[in-house]
């Protein structure tokens, strides 16, 4: 049998798990859970591209979802487009927000991107909370119905609301997931993690390191996007809690925690903060605590994060 | 005419909150080079914990003390447990351990106290004090007054004492204060200490004015680090340059353009900064050694 590449494991896994676990679900409110994770884990690739490859953090990634969500309730009432290329309006006004914010700073250290993105979360979400006439502020507004279940249902296939969602989500996570990874082996991937082991080491066999790093935050910054926009149509309603400071903190830590360096493992952390919160309903209480009491612990003690850590823990023991 | 001194006057008084996280910042960056993410927590726990132990009953002189001295143990825990075991970590690490103790703080000021808005009087009563045509509290005074203190203080105590001029040899070259026996750990303990207390008293001093909650800090630390980085990163001088500057800024965006958007202000001067000179106001371009 022909040895797998990482690339197609990653991907057989991930559409193993979206098919098979349906069968596994008590009720269909889990399908809505799923694609909840799905969703967190297509933003937290995202992060994987910009933090895991390329060694950058963002802590304010929210605020391109916010602008993904947003774009979708807005843009069909005020322009009169199909929310479908709401979603990639949203994605250009993100990726060339990116590009702006990003150009001057990602030629410095690696802080200045911490703060000048914290900042960026904070005005996209106040922009939100106080456009009241344009985004009804923060009882947030209705978003117009995709459509595109009403279409499977004329060509035959008739789907409930939380199974469209469900496969869907999956289906556009496969899709960031496949680009991510072949991102990881092209020329611009090998130049993204190149810098993450040593900027200067990566500047001297002639990476135009700036230009990659904005490449790595342009592209995470559309994931994000698409991300608020798919949690926006899935919803049929958003507020500008999707672009407060706590989510960009949820995807920072879901990746870290199940290993930013790898898309599965952010996929697996992503699911595992998704779930924690439906599990334990004490958890809304404790969710800033935990939050940070995982982000430091997984810093010091599991850099690589979690599935990375099992994994090598299980290889080490086959041999 | 008075109106923009009523604008300076405000603006004076929240720079120097942001002045003082701004040093802050510039103490444990100096000493160990890390960005200190979870400085505006210091300020929020000042005030959070004055008002917790004021409301208990206790004299405020005795809870502001209490807070200060708690707080400065805080950093210094944090320190300890969550900075050390990651020394060597890259930049990134380090971002995410100081925003995860961060937000933990957050997260343990919601459980320990609540989620509500809190005060306490102010030292010298609410009688505002007539100046030009405009008004300022005397509260405001001792925010203003304070800041320039412990700027004085600590100028004082980098260039006149053993103990200062050892934080400083360490900020310089780590391994060659060591190598002349300097004990870099207690230097390390005592910046965090010292960042810490400053942190919680500019939360004491400022809490009669700007209110507090277990949320505030993420905006004191955004405020601060852009003072400290339009004063020059590093350079306590521009630290609280760059801290008054920035909330005058704030005050004027307030008061002429949008009271809603003043938030915006550090932001944009931090983009500004970034774009036209990276180095700041009182910064030396900084070349990295390999």
């Amino acid at each position: 049998m022909p040895k797998l590449t990482a690339k197609s494991a990653t991907l057989l896994v991930l559409a193993a798990l979206i098919a098979v676990t349906p069968f596994f679900f008590p009720s269909g409110y889990y399908y809505r859970i799923g694609a909840l994770i799905f969703v967190n884990g297509l933003a937290v690739t995202g992060i994987v591209i910009l933090t895991g490859y390329a060694g950058q953090i963002s802590l304010g990634h929210a605020g391109f979802a916010g602008i993904g969500g947003y774009a979708c309730a807005l843009a069909p009432t005020h322009l009169g487009l199909h929310p479908s290329l709401a979603v990639v309006l949203g994605a250009v006004i993100s990726g060339v927000l990116a590009y702006l914010v990003g150009r001057p700073i990602l030629r410095l250290k690696g802080y200045y991107l911490a703060v000048a993105t914290l900042g960026f979360g904070i005005l996209v979400s106040m922009v939100l909370n106080n456009e009241r006439r344009l985004t009804g502020g923060p009882d947030g507004i209705a978003v117009p119905e995709l459509g595109l279940r009403g279409l499977l249902k004329d060509w035959g296939l008739d789907l409930t609301n939380g199974e469209f969602w469900y496969f869907f989500c999956g289906l556009v996570l496969l899709i960031g997931a496949w680009i991510a990874l072949n991102l990881h082996q092209s020329p611009s991937g090998r130049a993204l993690r190149a810098l993450h082991g040593s900027e200067i080491a990566a500047g001297t066999v002639g990476i135009d390191v700036a230009r990659v790093k904005l490449q790595a935050f342009v592209i995470s910054a559309v994931y994000a996007s698409v991300a608020g926009s798919l949690v926006a149509l899935q919803n049929k309603f958003i507020t500008p809690d999707v672009a407060g400071f706590m989510h960009s903190i949820e995807m920072v830590t879901m990746a870290v925690l199940g290993g930013a360096g790898s898309v599965l493992g952010a996929i697996f952390g992503a699911g595992i903060l998704t779930l924690l919160p439906q599990a334990l309903t004490v958890f809304a209480e404790y969710e800033q605590l935990v939050l940070g009491l995982v982000m430091m612990l997984v810093m010091i003690f599991l850099r690589e994060g979690l599935l990375p850590s099992i994994l090598r823990k299980l290889r080490g023991r086959g041999e | 005419m008075s109106e923009l001194l009523q604008f300076l006057f405000s603006g004076l008084t929240v720079g120097a909150v942001y002045a003082l996280v701004a040093l802050g910042f510039t103490i444990i960056y100096n000493a160990s080079d890390v960005v200190n993410f979870a400085q505006g927590e210091f300020v929020m726990l000042g005030g959070m914990i004055t008002w917790f132990a004021h409301a208990a009953g206790l004299p405020l002189p005795l809870a502001a003390l209490i807070a200060i001295v708690a707080t400065a143990a805080l950093g210094v825990a944090i320190n300890k447990l969550a900075i050390e075991p990651a020394r060597g970590a890259p930049v990134v690490s380090l971002i995410i351990i100081t925003i995860g103790a961060s937000v933990f703080l957050q997260g343990a000021a919601q459980l320990v106290f609540d989620k509500q808005i809190h005060s306490f009087p102010a030292f010298s009563g609410d009688t505002p004090l007539r100046i030009g045509g405009a008004t300022i509290q005397p509260q405001s005074l001792w925010v203003i007054g304070g800041a320039l203190l412990v700027f004085v203080g600590l100028w004082l105590f980098f260039t006149r004492t053993l103990l200062g001029r050892a934080v400083l040899a360490t900020s310089n070259n780590r391994l060659a204060a060591q190598l002349v026996g300097i004990n870099t750990n207690f230097v390390m303990t005592l910046s965090f200490a010292l960042s810490a207390g400053i942190g919680a008293l500019a939360g004491v001093l400022a809490t009669p004015i700007t209110l507090t909650a277990y949320n505030v800090g993420i905006g004191f630390a955004l405020k601060g680090f852009a003072g400290a980085m339009l004063g020059g990163m590093g350079n306590p001088k521009g630290a609280l340059a760059g801290g008054f500057l920035i909330g005058l800024i704030e005050a004027l965006t307030a008061g002429y353009l949008s009271s809603t958007y003043k938030e915006a202000a550090a932001f944009v001067v931090i983009l500004l900064v970034l774009f036209f000179m990276p180095q700041g106001l009182f910064g030396r371009k900084s070349t990295e050694r390999v």
